[in-house]
């Protein structure tokens, strides 16, 4: 299973290898990872996402709230939330293509943030699937860079979900 | 009025009521080392290997209760405690070391002695820190104590760069130390001692598996309370030896791979598993699927990542296990009025039918001395009353099976990281924790050679730790497994053609030197040892180098799948025909 677990922790140096260090030390695999400054600068948050059976995520969580700088641990795969990411891509479509590719970045409603002689870099904003969808359908026109952010997410207000 | 960041230390130390430090000097840490140089209250005791200080300051904090400390330099003054770290991290024994680091603005360039320990040792410590800023030392050392103390203890690295220990600073000491993002879980949930209670009235055929955790929080007590109330029978982990005494009735010694017939056999047949500040390791589960098939599991820890880490579980019980039996034994006591001894007496008599039909035995032999029969002499020349060290492999095994340990803190052993060379520096801690006790170290000839060097440091200190080599001239347990495993090829094992002669060896070092090659003459040589009060001892017991540990569990298999010595068995064959 799939989990996407958002770490609460103190914003200090070595934070980042302890917690990469847990994952790696014991095998698992860290999908994506982001982080960034809370509106408190002494701490940060990141959001990981990892796959793995049911024990393995347990683990994972206990030990990630055993670390000492490690302030809270939400595993959001029980809790209703918004998640989102961003991506990056810069696409080198044909003259004759460009057209539907910038019809294809509105309907996903992507922006286009930077243009050259050749090229389109878009950016796009959404869930997981809407970033694959696009990402599938742009793939045919030439992708030359990609790039993203890696999932955040936070819990919608009072619908706690039941296990 | 300011101080240097050393005076600040120092003052620190004081302050956390440390009395002696295990350390070796060096560049980056020449400030420390001078501050120490006039301090009466600090005792700087100099081994002869960083990972000797780091052992020493491990047994001194197993025997004792209190903190470990350790000051070593930077580079591979720090690396060289890694191995020690790590011994310590395995079995949670709190220690606070600190490194020396190059100066802040040299660090990350490959200066002279520069190793990144904080990189190195983040996955062997509870925590660990760099100070940057002289004005954060006070608030990290108080930090680093309270952690290691403080939760499932273990040990915490503080590295300490040399312009901080050389910078100048006011020193303001935290009255109190609070860290947002560590509270551990000291009192169970009330809800689930409650179905641990009636977990316990309900079960006809209960067995007590107590670790390290029973000693590391001190709940010897409670545990012989509650094991005494509800007529439970008690095994114990390597590292719960001591935690419940070893010559109580209910008592059923050491379970796992060199467990006990019985323990192994009623953890197997129990329907109720109790284990108490354990997780369970593999070298006491065996194969896992098998293990304890029958039994609901209880487990009782304060570390939330040992529950259900290796073993399914049933009822984990979060909290620290002495508060956790106290609440226990009071629900138990308020449940309906239970007559334990009527409800417990079949299986009681079951656990001592076990007990008979296969007993820890070995054969006595008149013409070689048995390594068993050293460890029996070692308890009887003692009555009991020693500080066991052991090193790793046979001798560990042998003073786990034939010594009783009726007292925690009295056996120390690398039980997790299984670290040959512990034994000899632990020993050293101890007894320097524990000046009034006699300190025995059960070694083989391999380990004891793995930090031997420490004999330097117990003849200094006129420490009187006595050092039993079981000198087998193997590595022995690693030829046992040859032996039964791979054909009897002795790969890289024998050790005998290029041993010390340990005597002179001793005798070189200014400590006593005796010898054993007879059976008759192993108990005037221990107590000719223990009128030895000012001078480290080397016994060098010449044993049967083809003995071996018994029972044990072959590697994969279940725990009741355990062989025995062939040829005893052959004789009881032989008699029941």
């Amino acid at each position: 299973m799939r989990h996407t677990i958002s770490v609460l922790v103190e914003n200090k140096f070595g934070v980042l290898s302890r917690i990469s260090g847990l994952f790696s030390g014991r095998g698992y695999n860290i999908e994506s990872l982001s982080v960034g400054e809370t509106i408190d600068p002494a701490v940060s948050i990141m959001t990981i996402v990892t796959t793995g059976e049911d024990l393995v995520i347990e683990q994972i969580t206990k030990q990630l709230n055993k670390l000492i700088d490690v302030i809270k641990v939400v595993d959001f795969l029980e809790i209703d939330h918004v998640e989102r990411e961003m991506i990056l891509v810069k696409v080198a479509p044909r003259k004759e293509d460009k057209p539907e590719v910038l019809q294809l970045a509105e309907i996903f409603r992507g922006r286009i943030v930077d243009s050259g002689q050749t090229t389109y870099t878009i950016e796009i904003t959404g869930e997981e699937k809407k970033i694959s969808a696009f990402i599938d359908l742009i793939k045919p026109f030439g992708i030359k860079e990609f790039v993203r952010t890696g999932k955040v997410a936070l819990a919608r207000e009072g619908t706690r979900k039941g296990k | 009025m300011k101080i240097s960041g050393a005076e600040i230390l120092v003052e620190c130390l004081k302050k956390e009521g440390v009395k002696h430090i295990f350390g070796y000097p060096g560049g980056v840490v020449l400030n420390i080392f001078d501050v120490l140089y006039d301090e009466k209250d600090l005792q700087l005791i100099l081994t002869r290997h960083e990972q000797g200080a780091i052992h020493a300051a491990d047994g001194y904090a197993r025997a004792s209760g209190k903190v470990g400390v350790a000051i070593v330099t930077s580079g591979p003054g720090a690396t060289n405690t890694v191995t020690g770290i790590a011994t310590a991290s395995m079995d949670s024994i709190p220690l606070v070391v600190f490194s020396g680091q190059v100066p802040t603005l040299l660090i990350g360039n490959d200066a002279f002695q520069e190793a990144d320990i904080v990189g190195i040792t983040r996955p062997c410590t509870k925590h660990n820190y760099l100070v940057k800023d002289i004005k954060d030392l006070a608030q990290t050392v108080r930090e680093a104590f309270y952690i290691a103390s403080t939760g499932r203890p273990g040990p915490v690295l503080i590295d300490l760069p040399k312009d901080v220990t050389a910078g100048m600073s006011d020193f303001v000491w935290p009255q109190e130390v609070k860290i947002r993002s560590y509270n551990p879980t000291y009192h169970g949930n009330k809800y689930m001692i409650n179905q641990a209670a009636q977990m316990i009235a309900h079960s006809k055929k209960p067995v007590i598996m107590a670790g390290g955790g029973v000693i590391l929080s001190g709940a010897s007590k409670e545990l012989r309370e509650l094991a005494e109330f509800a007529k439970i029978p008690v095994t114990m982990t390597l590292m719960g030896l001591g935690g419940f005494p070893g010559t109580h009735k209910l008592s059923m010694g050491m379970l796992g791979m060199h467990g006990t017939y019985y323990a192994n056999t009623a953890v197997q047949n129990s329907d109720l598993l109790m284990g108490i500040g354990v997780r369970f390791d593999d070298r006491v589960t065996g194969k896992t699927e098998a293990f304890a098939s029958h039994a609901k599991i209880m487990q009782i820890d304060i570390d939330p990542t040992s529950i259900k880490k290796n073993v399914r579980v049933d009822l984990p019980v979060v909290g620290d296990v002495k508060n956790v039996l106290r609440d226990l034994l009071k629900t138990l006591k308020e449940i309906k009025e239970q007559q334990w001894g009527a409800v417990r007496s079949a299986w009681l008599k079951q656990v001592e039918r076990w007990k008979e039909e296969r007993p820890l035995t070995y054969r006595f032999d008149k013409n070689i001395i048995k390594p068993e029969f050293v460890v029996e002499k070692i308890y009887e020349v003692t009555k009991g009353e020693a500080i066991i060290c052991t090193e790793v492999g046979q001798n560990q095994m042998w003073s786990a099976q034939f010594f009783k340990y009726d007292h925690p803190r009295r056996f120390l052993s690398s039980g997790g990281l299984g670290t040959m060379g512990y034994g000899f520096p632990a020993a050293i801690g101890a007894q320097l924790a524990c000046p009034d006790k006699i300190v025995i170290d059960i070694a083989g000839d391999g380990s004891i050679q793995m930090n031997i060097q420490e004999l330097a440091t117990a003849v200094i200190n006129k420490l009187p730790v006595k050092v039993a080599i079981l000198n087998n001239g193997y590595l022995g347990m690693v030829r046992q497994w040859q032996e039964l495993f791979f054909k009897e090829r002795y790969s890289h094992t024998h050790l005998e053609s290029g041993n010390p002669d340990f005597v002179k060896v001793a005798e070189a070092y200014g400590a006593v030197g005796l010898r054993a090659t007879k059976p008759e003459e192993v108990e005037p040589v221990l107590k000719e040892a223990l009128k030895v009060k000012n001078r480290p001892v080397f016994m060098d017991f010449v044993v049967d180098w083809k003995e071996k540990v018994f029972p044990m569990v072959p590697a994969g298999a279940a725990i009741d799948q355990m062989i025995f010595d062939e040829e005893k068995e052959e004789k009881k064959l032989k008699a029941v025909k």
